[in-house]
């Protein structure tokens, strides 16, 4: 017992020794990189920490992230910033809060070559630059799903006994997704659809994780996640109870992208970082700490996992100003459909 | 210092309280306003659907509230007269446990219980019955309501019983009083003049529940008005409509909580010569096996959730968890600021207190005084009808200008957290110090004892047990809390649920499992604390 108690009083020592440290170098005259981003990238398993040691080698700089919740809430909080936000370099809005991003006029043009970067759904920008891309899926237990739905008709349209775990477009980004992919296969026809989908749906949740942590109780044996997903219970875990369906009409990408602000006072170093984001040794540390899908080549091949993901033969991607003009009337035309009795 | 001198000191320092509370909000909200220009984009505030989700929340609210209270009743009765039931200290300890768990945390304990694969339904499936109980749905909403406040209501309505004066339960052995005669003339008099408070503070826990309603709702025809007000600062980022939907949220409530007050009026104190409590009644017979049935159903209830957590939690790496530096200092973060909160609310709700009690003071009534009385009344209940997402952005802008918000972000995490901390306070020591300050005012003030004298040798042994619970509960609230700690987005501010939150959206979930039942291990020990002046209470050493 005393000999915990002494191991948890060192640690905090060290712990204080540290910041005592910390505040000390960041005395010293030196370029900042200030990155904002959302809390999962800087966690200790996220790619923040290899990535900022990585870039701080070639740039003589020091880079300090400002993490908050995720990328929504990173607009939120550019937007309560505006004008005298410190960041440098917003990293992870997804393409949807692309459009509303620009419109804020906190960003500039990069000015960088993004040809090289290979991004299903060919999303280019002059402002924003890709670092990373997922498709959605759905993933099933193959436990207790001996037949998951092989297209987005087959899961409207299937045995409603066999449930799955949605996320909500008006709260969350995955959410947003199955909307704007329900929206690309069905047009017209996407109330009609949810309201067929309806009966299927256990619940919906606010965030991807209340759907995920559902799902793994084994609540129910399919959720809206990506199709990288596996990979994390493959190569961490171990196991390859928790599958991808591999839908036949194609599905809807999440693509993460980067920008700089107008107002950096470090534009040179801002560019230098997004030319390092999209090289290969950003995008090796991208696939085993983000669980996502680098855009640019990798130093070595990607672990062998992800060779047995679902690699979807179409993608859809709708212009962030499709969504931006539609989301609303979408979330009406979804919220009409779920909510009927 | 002379008694008038004191009160005049009392009545500033409440106004002062008063004061910063009402500005606290104010100022947040018109920093937000103002950095929006004021106009709202998003059209009209009443469209058919905030109609829809306002009257949603009224009914998932009205309907838990009810079922919250009405099962309360019982279970404090059962509390209170069963006074040798086994492990009843760890039974009141268990009650204040919920109020400490991130709503997540609790929806997937219940989940274990109440859910598809959950204990209820492979029972009922080995027993042969093929219908299994959905929790998805207005039934799930309520259940989970429940499994938080009815705990909560049991713990603040007992605290009430058990502050009847001794001679009432010696009277009442002496007339040979039956259970149910006990119940119409001496508990339920109390517990009626418990009730606009307890039930008005669940009314308002349940209508601003946000992850519960979604998580357990089974789609979005369950959505509560906080849904909108997310969705305004989230996607949309219309910050005059989600303070307006705030404001459509505070005026609903309060209107409900109007009425409650009409239909129950106020409790009158009894006379006592403060002697130690004994009852009489329920020790045998069909009264103690009904209420050992209550203890029971209410212990499965609220402990079975609690059993799932631990048992996912020690499923856990617990020693590396224990071990890692991430979680110690989340650990002292989280404690820090609950610590402090807590200290702040009890302060200054004690202060509040005291004063609208000198501000009601009949000898000088007038129209000021009642207002002033009124609005501490209002603030301490309103409060958690504010969304902490609104008084996080708003001083988030109004600090901007000070420089590095991130500095600022823990005095900011603390004083919401005091503040979110109030109305459970507030519930906890009115009622004590009211009955307190009627059986030893007069006396005190006759003896001329007053200043720290009346503090430290009258006021500290009556009210010791009351403040103890009240600062767990304010404690075990603010660690529980996710609040506005994510807006300020500083790496060096990570607390409990934050590292649950963190560790859950990785795909950790075997760790998340494992913070949880650390977390409500802490609880546990803070609810110890808070039970504290139940060990050396004079029960049974009376008469």
């Amino acid at each position: 017992m005393s000999s915990t108690l002494q191991k948890i009083l060192s640690r905090l020592a060290i712990a204080g020794a540290t910041v005592v440290a910390f505040s000390a170098s960041a005395a010293a005259a030196e370029e900042t990189l200030t990155i904002y981003t959302y809390e999962s990238f800087i966690s200790e398993w996220g790619p923040g920490a290899k990535v900022a040691a990585a870039f701080e080698k070639t740039c003589g700089c020091k880079v300090e992230y400002v993490g908050v919740a995720d990328g929504v809430e990173l607009l939120t909080r550019l937007k309560l910033e505006g004008e005298g936000s410190k960041a440098d370099i917003v990293l992870g809005l997804d393409t949807n809060l692309v459009a509303e991003a620009k419109a804020t006029e906190l960003f500039a043009p990069h000015g960088l070559d993004t040809a090289g970067l290979k991004v299903p759904g060919g999303f280019s920008d002059d402002t924003f630059i890709p670092y990373d891309y997922g498709h959605f899926a759905v993933i099933y237990d193959t436990e207790t799903l001996k037949n998951p739905p092989k297209s987005l008709k087959e899961l409207v349209e299937g045995d409603a006994s066999q449930k799955i775990v949605i996320e909500d477009p008006r709260t969350s980004t995955p959410g947003l997704g199955l909307l704007l992919w329900v929206k690309s296969v069905y047009g017209d026809k996407a109330g009609e659809a949810w309201a067929k989908l309806k009966d299927r749906v256990l619940t919906v949740t606010p965030g991807w994780s209340e759907a995920y942590g559902l799902f793994t109780k084994g609540e129910a044996p399919m959720v809206l996640s990506y199709t990288t997903s596996p990979a994390y219970h493959m190569v961490a875990e171990n196991t390859e109870r928790y599958q991808a369906a591999s839908f036949a009409e194609g599905h809807y990408i999440q693509i993460e992208v980067a920008g700089m602000t107008k107002n950096t006072g470090e534009a040179e170093l801002s560019r230098k970082f997004l030319t390092f984001m999209t090289g290969p040794e950003f995008q090796s540390i991208i696939p085993t700490t983000n669980w996502m899908m680098p855009v640019g080549a990798t130093k070595e091949p990607l672990p062998e996992a992800f060779g047995k993901l679902v690699d979807p033969q179409k993608t859809f991607l709708m212009s962030p100003e499709e969504v931006a003009a539609n989301r609303k009337a979408w979330i009406d035309e979804w919220l009409a459909a779920m909510s009927k009795n | 210092m002379s008694g008038a001198a004191e009160n005049r000191m009392t009545i500033a320092a409440g106004l002062f309280g008063l004061g910063g509370i009402l500005l606290f909000v104010g100022l947040a909200a018109a920093a937000l306003l103002a950095q929006s220009g004021g106009v709202g984009a998003a059209g009209p505030l009443f469209d058919a659907y905030i109609w829809r989700v306002t009257r949603f929340t009224l009914l998932q609210a009205s309907l838990s509230t009810l079922l919250s209270v009405v099962f309360a009743i019982p279970v404090a009765r059962a509390l209170a007269r069963q006074a040798s039931f086994p492990g009843r200290l760890w039974v009141l300890r268990l009650l204040a446990l919920p109020l400490g768990l991130p709503a997540l945390v609790g929806a997937l304990g219940l989940i274990e219980v109440w859910g598809r694969q959950g204990l209820l339904n492979t029972a009922l499936a080995a027993a042969g019955l093929s219908q299994p109980v959905s929790i998805y749905g207005l039934f799930g909403i309520l259940i989970a309501h429940v499994f938080f406040n009815m705990p909560l209501a049991a713990r603040l309505m007992l605290a009430g019983i058990e502050r009847i004066p001794a001679e009432y339960w010696r009277t009442a052995a002496n007339l040979g009083m039956g259970s149910s005669a006990i119940f119409r003339f001496i508990e339920w008099p109390v517990i009626r003049g418990l009730l606009p408070g307890i039930a008005g503070l669940v009314f308002m826990l349940c209508a601003t529940s946000f992850t519960l309603v979604l998580t357990l709702g089974g789609g979005p025809a369950a959505s509560t008005i906080e849904v909108a007000i997310y969705q305004a600062l989230r996607f949309d980022f219309d910050p005059p409509r989600a303070i307006a939907l705030s404001g459509l949220q505070i005026m609903l409530t309060a209107a409900l909580l109007l009425v409650l007050k009409f239909i129950a009026p106020p409790p009158r104190e009894g006379e006592t010569t403060g002697r130690a409590t004994r009852r009489f009644d329920g020790a045998a017979g069909l009264p103690r096996f009904v209420d050992r049935t209550w203890l029971i159903v209410a212990i499965a209830f609220v402990g079975l959730p609690f059993a799932a957590i631990a048992n996912s939690g020690a499923r856990a790496d617990l020693p590396r968890l224990v071990g890692e530096a991430a979680f110690h200092q989340a650990l002292a973060m989280s404690v820090a600021i609950a610590f402090l909160a807590a200290m702040i609310s009890v302060t200054v709700t004690a202060l509040l207190i005291r004063t609208q009690r000198l501000a009601l003071t009949p000898r000088r009534p007038g129209m000021a005084a009642g207002l002033f009385a009124g609005a501490i009344g209002a603030s301490t209940s309103f409060i958690l009808l504010v969304p902490p997402v609104v008084l996080g952005a708003g001083w988030f802008l109004l600090l901007r200008p000070l420089g590095d918000v991130a500095r600022f972000a823990p005095a900011v995490v603390v004083a919401i957290n005091a503040l979110m901390a109030l109305p459970f306070v507030h519930r906890v020591l009115a009622p004590a110090m009211s009955t307190h300050a009627t059986r030893t005012e007069r006396l005190a003030a006759s003896l001329g004892v007053s200043g720290f004298h009346r503090l430290r040798w009258i006021d500290w042994p009556a009210l010791r047990k009351p403040l103890l619970m009240a600062f767990s509960f304010a404690m075990a609230l603010s660690l529980g809390d996710l609040g506005a700690v994510a807006l300020f987005g500083s790496q060096d501010m990570v607390t409990l649920p934050l590292l649950l939150y963190s560790r859950m959206g990785s795909y950790r979930t075997a760790d998340a499992a494992g913070i949880a039942l650390l977390l409500g291990l802490i609880c546990l020990v803070l609810t110890v604390l808070g039970t504290g002046g139940e060990e050396k209470s004079p029960e049974g050493r009376g008469a």
